[in-house]
C-alpha cells in the first residue's frame, strides 16, 4: 500500500514537472538575465571568466550565504563528531610504501594546485570553491597516507575565523566607500592580468582558504583524530 | 554522439548500482562513478567550473566522507 501511494505520489510530481517544463525549449538561450550578464560582466567587473564575475561581484552576497551554510555544515559535523573520538572507530591501517611516500611527495603539488585554482579564479575556470576542496583533498591525502596524522586544530579555527571576517570587513568596507555592501571599489586593472578585476582575487583567496580549512576540518572530524 | 550515449548508459547503470547494491562501499564507489561522469558531462557542455567542483566534491570529498562514515559504522545493509 505504501510503495503504491508513493507510486501515485511520484507519478503526479513527474507529471507536474512535464507539464512545467513542457513549453521550455531545450538547449535554447531564453534567460534575458543571462544574455545581459554575458554581454556586460567584462566590462563591469574585469573578470574574464563570467562565472566567477557573477559569483564573487554581482552575486557576492549569495556567495556570503553560500561561505556561511558551509560553516553552519562544518560546525554540524563538528557537534556532532568529536575531533578526539576517545575509543570511537579503528585507527587506520598503516599505509603501504607507495601510498605513504606519494602522499607525501603529492602533497605541496596538490597545495600550489589548489592555490592556483582560487588565485587566477577571476581569468581561469575554478575559483574558491574548488580551490578549497582541491585543498581539503590534499590533506585528506596526508590522513590516507601517513597513520597517526594530526591536523592542528587551532591554525584551521583561525583561518576559518580570520577568513570570514576579512569578507564581512571587505564587504562593509565597500558599503562605505561606494555605498553598497560588497562593492568593487579596487581598480580594476587591465582585464586579463593577475593584479585585476578589483577585489575580485582577494574574495575568491579569502573563499578559497575558508572553504579549504571547513572541508580539511569536516574530514578531520569524520576521522576523528587530532591535536587538542 | 556514441560515447555520450555511452557514457549517459553508465552513469545510469552506476546510479541504478548504487541504489541496490547491499555492500555500502561498493554503492558508494558506484555514487562517485555517477559524480565522476556527471563531471565530465559538465566539461563536455562547457561549464568547467562546475565540472572541476563536482570532481573536486562529489567525486573526491564526498567519497572520502562516506568511506569514513563506513569504517565507523558497518559495511553491510540490514
Amino acid at each position: 500500500m505504501r510503495a503504491f501511494i508513493g507510486f501515485v505520489a511520484l507519478s503526479l510530481i513527474a507529471v507536474g514537472l512535464a507539464l512545467a517544463l513542457y513549453h521550455i525549449p531545450f538547449g535554447q538561450d531564453r534567460m534575458d538575465v543571462a544574455r545581459d550578464y554575458l554581454a556586460r560582466s567584462v566590462r563591469d567587473t574585469g573578470a574574464p571568466n563570467v562565472v566567477t564575475g557573477i559569483v564573487v561581484n554581482y552575486r557576492a552576497l549569495d556567495t556570503l550565504g553560500e561561505v556561511t551554510v558551509l560553516f553552519s555544515a562544518s560546525l554540524g559535523v563538528g557537534m556532532l563528531m568529536t575531533w578526539r573520538s576517545p575509543g570511537g572507530g579503528r585507527p587506520l591501517p598503516g599505509a603501504s610504501l607507495i601510498v605513504r611516500r606519494g602522499a607525501g611527495f603529492l602533497f605541496p603539488f596538490i597545495l600550489l594546485f589548489g592555490g592556483y585554482i582560487f588565485v587566477h579564479g577571476h581569468l581561469t575556470p575554478g575559483g574558491g570553491f574548488q580551490g578549497g576542496a582541491v585543498i581539503a583533498s590534499a590533506f585528506l591525502l596526508l590522513y590516507l597516507g601517513i597513520p597517526g596524522y594530526l591536523l592542528a586544530r587551532r591554525p584551521l579555527a583561525a583561518i576559518e575565523s580570520l577568513t570570514g571576517i576579512t569578507f564581512v570587513a571587505i564587504g562593509i568596507i565597500g558599503l562605505a566607500v561606494g555605498g553598497y555592501f560588497l562593492n568593487n571599489f579596487l581598480p580594476k586593472g587591465s582585464v586579463f592580468s593577475l593584479f585585476s578585476a578589483g577585489v575580485i582575487p582577494i574574495l575568491y583567496m579569502v573563499i578559497g582558504l575558508k572553504v579549504g580549512a571547513e572541508l580539511a576540518g569536516v574530514v578531520a572530524n569524520m576521522i576523528g583524530g587530532g591535536e587538542e | 554522439m556514441i560515447y555520450i550515449a555511452l557514457l549517459v548508459v553508465g552513469m545510469l547503470g552506476a546510479g541504478i548500482a548504487a541504489c541496490l547494491l547491499r555492500d555500502l562501499l561498493a554503492a558508494v564507489v558506484a555514487a562517485a562513478a555517477v559524480s565522476l561522469i556527471l563531471s565530465g558531462f559538465f566539461y563536455l557542455l562547457q561549464a568547467p567550473d562546475v565540472a572541476m567542483a563536482e570532481a573536486a566534491i562529489g567525486a573526491g570529498l564526498t567519497t572520502a566522507i562516506f568511506v569514513i562514515a563506513i569504517r565507523k559504522t558497518g559495511r553491510h545493509e540490514e
